[in-house]
């Protein structure tokens, strides 16, 4: 008993240890003083600020953040699938030379992807901006995706490709009808994967972004930081980003409770 | 038209425009990197780039410096998330998922915010800015990276192994130290990789944490890439690369599985 | 041209993944309506066979005909042949009705016509009302009902069925049994029956095909096959034998287990080694010794439901399998006979092993991946090709892989009443016959030596 409460009690104190930091920050974000800790009463005064649009430097980091995040989890979901389709019909030895590199992003650290990225734009003569944070991006997303619906891909009755064609569906029919259901869910983890580690991204799109004036969240605060004084607006964007991901989390979590019990009770009706 | 159709239909071919991708966007970008690191700013080959580290004290004592810092945040991380990992592996199914969830909820943030927020919570809490702060910072970056795989391996760990060495007269401690331990040692491997690697590459957080006081070798990279040195911040990322290739190598047989079921959190 | 009552023409079928030869040189007619079974072990090429039927591979040689139509490279879809898979292959997103329809939907068949021949090949298998349900829900025997009426409701011209009851408990299969045949007879198409169990495809088939190796080693009629089958793999592989080496002295007299017996076999030739197989409920056994053809004592006797199954050692060290209606004492001395028409005489394959080798320097040859020393050869150059025979009992196995001078695995074991005859493969994909008196395991790894003087190195022809 002691025992369970020690151990309670240790993982609390962990857990208090990693909410610290946002819980300061959602609490300064009721409050208008330029300097963090400086408590000048409550005030919503941050965030009519922060949705009045006047930081004109966050709004178009926002907007680039999400533009770029949307297309690279785009590309790299319908990359990554058609490739983890592909690979999973690979013969063995192809099969494990393509897992390696595909691995390569994952375990190659941010600064090497965006240094090795950036010297080849510099190589190949490209102009920096959208477009290569978005390659870049995709490289290192693709290969979660490609991870995601994998799995999916291997549970699958390897026949029912097949037997769709025998029924006389084009491949492309088969594709759609057959095996689409039943990697859905292995694409859609991609993409909120490849969208949360495309947004949470900051080596990479700093090398890649160019000198065009291309900035989002990460690389904007980096700049802020440097200067100085980071603009008390992002105390506001954190709070209200740390919110949107516990709801969606709990969102997600929920339905996933929801569709086990479904298929429980579904297995005991049987 | 039947020879498209054909080279469509042997679904094996459909990897074809990825593995295109990858020899564009990540085989050959290392090899320039490599190419880089051995070439001056002429373009001729030379070694110059590596004597050059060598022979700056000022760069090598931050590489040994960030190579260090990197072991102290692992090790704490490891110190801090085994046990907490093996408390969550030993609870109900229900809570262990909801106790997994508040710990990976704050990895979903902006990392840059997060330290913005640790950054604050010194501020806050009137504490100087500096080594402590960055080890600190680091550790609450990616303590969860630590605890999530290495409870995965406890989770997954068959039961009855346990049941069979208690039957065979082990005692808790003995049972821990003999079977659970080593069992979950592939866990505690990747999480070790997990860690290590970003921390060992870091920039911004060490600039932010410490107000550029310190600086660390992912810094010097940066620095030189940006001032045009691209030879020799590419020769420094090679070392970098040659570093942690080693380190994959050991691991890489174990450390597969893991960073899969990582990914797919 | 007057059209073949052929439905499926196969013609110098080949197939290879890799430099792997699945199926070689395979030719095979089947007649309209027939049921045609494709027995034969796993890995023996059956399962590729059918598949080049469906056209989910492409053969790497040959031609095949369905309907009298070229097919060989026409894609799955467009092929009058509908498979139903071991393991079903229903489409876990669809219902029961969903999946049967599946390929009228994709004709465009009009949905009133498409629920009445749902609902009637439901009915055909049984399973009627079950539209609704989900595929998940389903045992495997009624998932098995449902995929074949998702083949049959496209009316085939070929239904291809790949081990489909391999799945199912015994009961359940000799059920399904039952239903394909009343199901083939009602619905007048051919079948073509894939499958490894030797009872299914006696109890099914019209013709069966039994395949080993990438090869067909016989095409017949059940009776055919069992009764006088064409080689020691067939007689092994269907129901059980007695496999022994024999020699024949002249037409309608062999000699085996060191006597000389009558037989109805001519054309062998003189003194010719040949395989003899003799089923065991085809052995007479009777307890007095004086007038048997050959004599033994009994070793074990085990009761196996309607007869006893016995096993008797004979004086030259020869071990018979007998099955009889009456027990014999272990430790008994019996007397056996056979009928001259129940000994089959089987033409041997080989009688030693052949390869081709390259000469690396005059004591030394290279073949199956490995460099051999063998005895001095004078007349032949380095670097020339030769032939190189080895006797079945010269080659030597090592339990140990690494200690034979190449590596390989066991694929074959044939019990010839006093030795093993074993079909060993070699890592480059080679077979090398062995015979020998140890015990081994399918699938085991050798290593595989041979003494040098029991290497014959001739010029190559």
């Amino acid at each position: 008993m002691i025992g369970k409460i020690f151990s309670r009690g240790y993982l609390l104190l962990l857990l208090a240890m990693l909410y610290a930091p946002i819980v300061v920050i959602a609490v300064f974000s009721f409050t208008e003083a330029k300097v963090l800790g400086n408590w000048t009463g409550f005030s919503t005064g941050i965030y009519e600020s922060l949705f009045s649009g006047k930081n004109v430097l966050i709004m178009r980091s926002i907007e680039n953040t999400l533009i770029i995040a949307v297309a690279a989890a785009a590309i790299a979901t319908l990359l990554g699938t058609i490739a983890a389709i592909g690979i999973y019909n690979m013969r063995h030895r192809q099969r494990r030379i393509i897992s390696f590199v595909n691995n390569i992003p994952m375990l190659n650290p941010d600064i090497i992807t965006g240094v090795s990225l950036f010297i080849l734009f510099v190589f190949m003569g490209v102009t920096q901006g959208y477009t290569t944070v978005t390659l870049a991006h995709v490289t290192f997303c693709t290969p979660y995706v490609v991870l995601s619906v994998m799995p999916r891909l291997m549970q699958m009755n390897p026949n029912i490709y097949e037997a769709a064609l025998d029924l006389g569906a084009t491949p492309f029919q088969a594709l759609r009808r057959v095996i689409m259901p039943e990697i859905r869910s292995g694409m859609i983890s991609g993409f909120i994967l490849s969208f949360t580690l495309s947004i949470d991204d900051f080596a990479v799109t700093y090398f890649t972004k160019g000198s065009i004036g291309l900035e989002t969240i990460s690389t904007q605060i980096y700049a802020d930081s440097r200067k100085g004084g980071l603009s008390p607006e992002w105390r506001a964007l954190s709070t209200i980003i740390f919110l949107a991901v516990l709801l969606l989390l709990l969102i997600i979590n929920y339905r996933s409770m929801k569709h086990t019990h479904a298929k429980h009770s579904a297995v005991r009706s049987k | 038209m039947g020879k498209l159709f054909r080279l469509f239909f042997k679904r094996s071919n459909w990897a074809l425009p990825y593995v295109i991708f990858l020899v564009i966007f990540v085989v050959l970008p290392l090899l320039l990197v490599i190419l880089y690191a051995f070439q001056d700013a002429e373009g001729n080959f030379t070694l110059q780039n590596f004597v050059h580290f060598v022979n700056q004290p000022e760069v090598t004592h931050t590489f040994v410096y960030s190579v260090i810092i990197a072991v102290i945040t692992t090790a704490i991380c490891l110190l801090l998330g085994y046990p907490a990992a093996y408390i969550m592996s030993r609870m109900q199914s229900k809570s262990a998922v909801i106790v997994i969830m508040l710990f990976i909820l704050p990895m979903w943030i902006n990392m840059l915010i997060r330290t913005m927020a640790t950054v604050t919570l010194f501020d806050f809490m009137q504490m100087p800015l500096g080594q402590g702060a960055l080890i600190f910072g680091m550790v609450y970056n990616y303590l969860p990276f630590m605890i999530y795989p290495i409870y995965n391996t406890l989770q997954k760990m068959d039961h009855s192994l346990i049941e069979a060495a208690q039957d065979l007269g082990a005692t808790p401690r003995q049972v821990f130290s003999r079977v659970i331990f080593p069992l979950s040692m592939p866990g505690v491997v990747s999480g070790i990789m997990m860690v290590l690697l970003p921390t060992i590459s870091t920039f911004a957080l060490a600039e932010m944490l410490t107000l550029n006081k310190i600086r660390l070798f992912g810094t010097i990279i940066q620095e030189n890439i940006n001032n045009t040195m691209w030879n020799y911040g590419a020769a420094l990322s090679l070392i970098m690369l040659v570093i942690i290739g080693l380190t994959s190598i050991f691991t890489y047989r174990d450390k597969h599985d893991d960073i899969n079921d990582a990914g797919l959190i | 041209m007057v059209k073949s009552n052929y439905i499926i023409e196969l013609t110098n079928i080949s197939k290879s993944f890799g430099d792997k030869v699945v199926l070689d040189d395979v030719s095979l007619s089947v007649k309209k309506g027939e049921f045609i079974t494709i027995l034969g072990p796993s890995g023996c090429g059956k399962t590729t066979l059918l598949r080049l039927l469906a056209g989910f591979n492409t053969a790497s040689e040959g031609e095949i005909r369905i309907g009298g139509e070229v097919m060989t490279d026409i894609p799955p879809h467009k092929r009058p042949v509908n498979t139903v898979f071991q393991r079903y292959a229903l489409f876990p997103n669809y219902n029961v009705f969903d999946n049967i329809a599946f390929g009228l939907k994709l004709r465009g068949v009009e949905r009133k016509q498409i629920e009445s021949r749902v609902k009637r090949a439901l009915k055909m298998v049984g399973m009627t009302d079950y539209e609704h349900r989900d595929v998940n829900s389903l045992s495997g025997g009624q998932q098995q009902r449902v995929a074949i009426a998702r083949a049959i409701v496209n009316q085939p011209q070929v239904l291809l069925l790949d081990e489909p009851l391999a799945a199912l408990d015994l009961k359940m299969r000799k059920d399904m049994q039952m239903e394909l045949k009343e199901m083939h007879r009602s619905l007048g198409i051919t079948f073509v029956y894939v499958t490894h169990d030797q009872e299914e495809a006696l109890t099914l088939s019209d013709t069966i095909v039994v395949m080993s190796e990438g090869k067909i080693q016989q095409i017949g009629t059940p009776t055919d096959i069992y009764n006088e089958p064409c080689n020691s793999f067939v007689a092994d592989f269907i129901g059980e034998s007695n496999i022994l080496n024999a020699i024949m002295v002249r037409d309608r007299l062999v000699r085996l287990m060191g006597k000389e017996f009558e037989c109805v076999d001519e054309g062998f030739g003189q003194e010719t080694p040949v395989d003899v197989v003799i089923r065991p409920e085809d052995i007479y056994i009777i307890s007095q010794t004086s007038s048997a053809m050959f004599t033994g004592t009994v070793r074990s006797c085990t009761f196996k439901g309607v007869h006893y199954e016995m096993f008797v050692d004979t004086p030259d060290g020869y071990e018979i399998m007998i099955q009889d209606y009456n027990p014999f004492e272990v430790g008994q001395q019996v007397g056996m006979i056979v009928k001259p028409s129940d000994i089959h005489v089987m033409r041997k394959e080989r009688i030693c092993n052949t390869f081709e080798g390259v000469m690396v320097d005059p004591t030394h040859v290279e073949m199956l991946g490995g460099k051999f020393e063998c005895a001095p050869v004078q007349e032949v150059q380095a670097g020339e090709k030769v032939c190189v025979e080895i006797d079945f009992g010269s080659v030597e196995l090592t339990d140990d892989a690494e200690d034979g001078t190449v590596e390989g695995s066991i694929r074959f074991i044939l019990y010839k009443g006093d030795r093993y005859h074993l079909t060993v493969r070699t890592e480059e994909g080679d077979n090398i016959y062995v015979d020998t008196h140890d015990v081994w395991e399918d699938l085991d790894e050798v290593g595989i030596k041979i003494a040098p003087q029991n290497i014959r190195i001739k010029p190559l022809k």
